[in-house]
């Protein structure tokens, strides 16, 4: 393809990096756009899940006779109704799914596995019979012994989840099963003689407890499944491909008979990019001939959805006196959940990726346990092993008395750097965030009685992949954009913003819209900050593919040869021979002319973008402690980010304040905390307390634009590395504050005031 | 068991329904009313995303009964604006990028708007406070608070 479209170097941006208003926000203040619980359809019925009262138990049976027999109830299902999947990992293995297992998740079939597992699902005529049918379903439990903690389930005399699960990993392979589901190591250099090397070594443990991504919206869909063998969803995720694959896999349908419409989706960090409800719901669709409708309630939320693993993990860190990085050692332990595919290799790979460090191993154990299966959260896996690794740091500048971002900056990683997964960093931007956090008053500003400050850095790999787009110039001049990407944040105002900026035409001429399944190409999901990347290569590949199109009309226009006309704001241009000899002719005037020049003009670009750059952040936070209470309360965050490019700058911003937030959250509040019996005790929001407006100051940005020459403006992500950082920034703080280190999250008021009563000195 | 007959005023209008007694007032307003603006996202009164008005009272509609509407004036999302109109609130937080997934909003908005209307000139922290009881997870709270700040500025100069 001619690149007609200018390049980055000397280009003058006009749209790109400013901030207006999104294409689908009136609808979102006014209360009609339509989230996944604001479908209806005639003739629908409601549908409930049946969820397992213990935390580990064998299923005996199951008699539904009784649900079934009351009036109102148009179906009942159970793990029959699905067929069963073959034990295989599918996919890279930092990603890969297994459907024996993910079947498993959505309906419980030999056991259950942890309080809130799905046992059977009713569809009934309304929400009030489903319920009492979900009561008459009688299941006949043998209660098992359980485990919840990571450490106490690698023991050898632990419960097991699976009796026949060999750790993958080890060569040989072990004897016995065990919870243990994978064992990774990345080694580089000779670790022995890096830690020898070493003048100060610090070696620190530490537990993190898990957290749900919090996300308002609860899980919800409709479905619409014929005895024909089709079907419609209607459901908000963070991808209505990804949707439609796993629920016709589990269904045992063909993936085109399947149609997802993508619903607005009230928040998802990760946690949308799994199905739960969807194949409940299009089995009881299927099999009552009805529509079905199904709303999870917050608990079920809470005790049945993926939070991100807790962990237990131990880092140790050799460094020279004159603060050169030797050694570093890693060894970090994720709880999985119920199924194996914990973000433990993800960890293991980003915990020591923004330094240069000769000498490392990092060593990763994916581990079950009778708690919900994990899933993405935003950065999978880094923030946990962020967390260790950035405390450790902190603790080893302040060994050898040096400042921890001028420690951070002398060993920072760029391009050329080795990393413990093998290629070399291909990209800077760390010491960029490292300074400007430096520069920043925050760094230097005076702190009182009980305050502290502390930084951290983090490291995120950002995603690329698959991606499509297509680009229709309307009648009037006006272009349509679609995508299949899932607009979570803004990304419609993102794309149009590029699409007006490749054409050269005025913001509010485009329109951006998420078209479902059968109406675009393949893309891959809402996350790993890959959509303003793939998602936004593919739209502009696709107004170029429209540009190349209206210089050729102007051209046939003009009666000039294709290559004689040229693209240049918004306007065909003729060029080199043909310079000058007619006025520029604008979109729209080539739109008016589309029928005597061929007919509608548009175009459809599907790709699968390699050439993603990694987000590196830092931060900076001060705290106070009330000594008390051991209350910590935020007094300044300051997160500085390397996006590559802005490309909607409000958004991009409040992509980095969420992010913070959502670390200050996992810092300082929220746990999953259970009984003796393996009972969730605090699954509502009142128990699991997420930040509220009054726990916070303004959050500060830094939006340090180090671009990716891989993408046409230069963007690298923005999502999810702002996370990575935050709770050792506040962990650091905490320290800095009353020279205790806490390494047991969250870092709560009695955690806190227990350490400030111990003698240990951070 | 019959259902109730309750006659209410939603936005303005004159509306009658039927409900089972457990109805929440929610469920009355997205399942029976097909106003689906207001939004569950717990259920318990924890999270504010189903906040309306009664007679001009901010609560939590998954707290309040449907039959307890009898009577009464709500106020919802839908009718924040005022026809092609939107209220400052709405207006700003659109200007001001407040929104990510906008799940939280109309709840929000209402909060809002409940607070202005008792307290044209907040402080920040009076804000932070007022919406204390409205989570959002995607934003931070930054822009929110910002729009809601600068919403009020222009209410009171006009």
């Amino acid at each position: 393809m001619d690149a007609k479209v200018i390049k980055q170097e000397g280009q003058t941006l006009k749209i790109v990096g400013t901030s207006p208003v999104r294409p689908d926000g009136t609808p979102k203040v006014t209360g009609l756009a339509r989230y996944g619980a604001d479908f209806a359809l005639p003739g629908m019925l409601w549908g409930a899940i049946l969820r397992s009262p213990h935390a580990h138990a064998r299923i005996r049976a199951i008699d539904t006779s009784k649900a079934r027999a009351l009036p109102g109830v148009k179906a009942v299902i159970t793990a029959e109704d699905f067929p069963e999947q073959k034990f295989e990992f599918v996919g890279p293995e930092r990603v890969a799914v297994n459907f024996w297992h993910m079947t498993r998740n959505v309906m419980a079939r030999e056991k259950v596995l942890y309080e809130g597992h799905a046992v059977a699902a009713v569809a009934a005529t309304s929400k009030a019979i489903a319920e009492e049918a979900l009561r008459l379903i009688e299941v006949d439990y043998e209660p098992l012994p359980h485990v919840i903690d990571v450490d106490a389930a690698m023991q050898p005399d632990a419960p097991l989840l699976f009796e026949d699960m060999i750790t993958r990993g080890i060569d040989p392979p072990p004897g016995k099963p065990s919870n243990i589901a994978k064992r990774i190591e990345f080694n580089i250099g000779d670790l022995d003689a890096g830690f020898a090397a070493a003048d100060e070594i610090v070696e620190m443990s530490f537990k993190t407890a898990p957290v749900h991504q919090g996300y308002i919206e609860p899980h919800a869909c409709l479905a619409r499944f014929d005895s024909n063998g089709q079907g419609e969803l209607w459901s908000a995720s963070q991808g209505h491909f990804v949707v439609r694959a796993f629920t016709a896999r589990l269904l045992n349908m063909n993936i085109g008979d399947v149609l997802v419409h993508p619903a607005e989706i009230g928040g998802g960090f990760g946690g949308k990019t799994v199905i739960y409800v969807e194949p409940l719901a299009a089995a009881l669709s299927r099999k009552s001939g009805h529509p079905v409708k199904i709303m999870m309630s917050r608990e079920d939320v809470f005790k049945a959805t993926g939070p991100t693993s807790g962990s237990s993990m131990t880092v140790r860190i050799g460094v020279k006196k004159d603060g050169t990085l030797v050694a570093a050692d890693g060894v970090f332990k994720f709880q999985a959940g119920a199924f194996p595919g914990s973000p433990v290799m993800n960890a293991t790979m980003c915990g020591f990726a923004p330094y240069d460090i000769p000498n490392v191993r990092s060593v990763g154990y994916d581990v079950v346990s009778n708690r919900p299966k994990s899933a993405a959260y935003r950065a999978p896996g880094s923030p946990i092993s962020a967390f260790a690794v950035e405390s450790v740091m902190d603790a080893v500048a302040a060994r050898i008395g040096m400042d921890p971002l001028k420690f951070r900056l002398l060993n920072a990683c760029k391009t050329g750097t080795p990393t413990v997964w093998g290629p070399k960093h291909a990209h800077d931007g760390y010491a960029e965030t490292i300074k400007a956090v430096l520069a920043h008053p925050a760094y230097a500003a005076p702190l009182g009685k009980n305050q502290g400050r502390g930084v951290a850095s983090g490291f995120w790999f950002n995603n690329g992949g698959e991606s499509s787009a297509t680009v229709h110039v309307n009648e009037d001049g006006t272009v349509v954009v679609a995508t299949g990407s899932m607009d979570i944040g803004g990304s419609r105002a993102s794309m149009a913003i590029m699409a007006a900026e490749t054409l050269g035409i005025e913001y509010d001429d485009v329109r951006a819209i998420v078209a479902d399944t059968a109406s675009i190409g393949y893309t891959h999901v809402t996350g790993g900050s890959r959509v303003t990347f793939a998602t936004g290569i593919a739209v502009v590949e696709a107004c170029k593919k429209v540009i190349v199109e209206l210089c050729a009309r102007a051209a046939m226009i003009w009666k000039l040869e294709p290559g004689e006309v040229v693209w240049e704001n918004g306007c065909a241009k003729p060029a080199g021979a043909a310079a000058g000899k007619f006025e520029p002719m604008p979109l729209k005037a080539v739109a008016a002319k589309r029928a005597l020049t061929g007919g509608p003009i548009g175009a459809e670009a599907s790709v699968n973008a390699g050439g993603a750059a990694p987000g590196f952040a830092t931060e900076l936070c001060d705290v106070e402690v009330d000594p008390e209470t051991g209350s910590v309360k935020i007094l300044r965050f300051v997160v500085a980010q390397d996006v590559g490019r802005a490309i909607h700058r409000s958004y991009v911003e409040g992509q980095l304040e969420g992010g913070v937030v959502q670390g200050i959250g996992w810092a300082l509040n929220e746990a999953y905390i259970y009984d003796d019996a393996g009972h969730l005790l605090n699954a509502g929001f009142l128990d699991y307390r997420i930040p509220v407006a009054s726990d916070l100051p303004m959050i500060e940005t830094v939006l340090v634009e180090v671009p990716n020459p891989n993408h046409p403006y230069g963007v690298k992500g923005a999502g999810e590395v702002n996370i990575v950082p935050a709770m050792a920034a506040v962990a650091n703080a905490i320290n800095n504050a009353i020279s205790r280190r806490l390494t047991d999250l969250p870092m709560s008021p009695p955690k806190v005031l227990a350490a400030i009563h111990s003698g240990r000195k951070g | 068991m019959s259902k109730h007959h309750v006659t209410t005023t939603l936005n303005g209008n004159a509306v009658e329904f039927l409900c089972d007694t457990q109805q929440t007032l929610l469920e009355v307003l997205r399942d029976e009313l097909h106003h689906t603006g207001t939004k569950e996202g717990c259920g318990t009164g924890d999270c504010g995303a189903c906040s309306v008005t009664v007679d001009g009272r901010l609560v939590c509609s998954c707290l309040v009964l449907g039959v307890e509407a009898q009577g009464k004036s709500i106020q919802t999302i839908e009718g924040m604006a005022q026809g092609t109109s939107l209220h400052p609130l709405q207006r700003k937080f659109l200007e001001h990028a407040a929104l990510q997934c906008g799940v939280c909003t109309p709840g929000i908005l209402i909060a809002a708007r409940a607070l202005l209307a008792r307290n044209p000139d907040p402080s920040e922290e009076e804000v932070r406070f007022w919406l204390a009881g409205n989570l959002c997870r995607c934003t931070g709270y930054n822009k929110i608070i910002e729009a809601v700040l600068d919403a009020a500025h222009e209410m009171r100069g006009s």
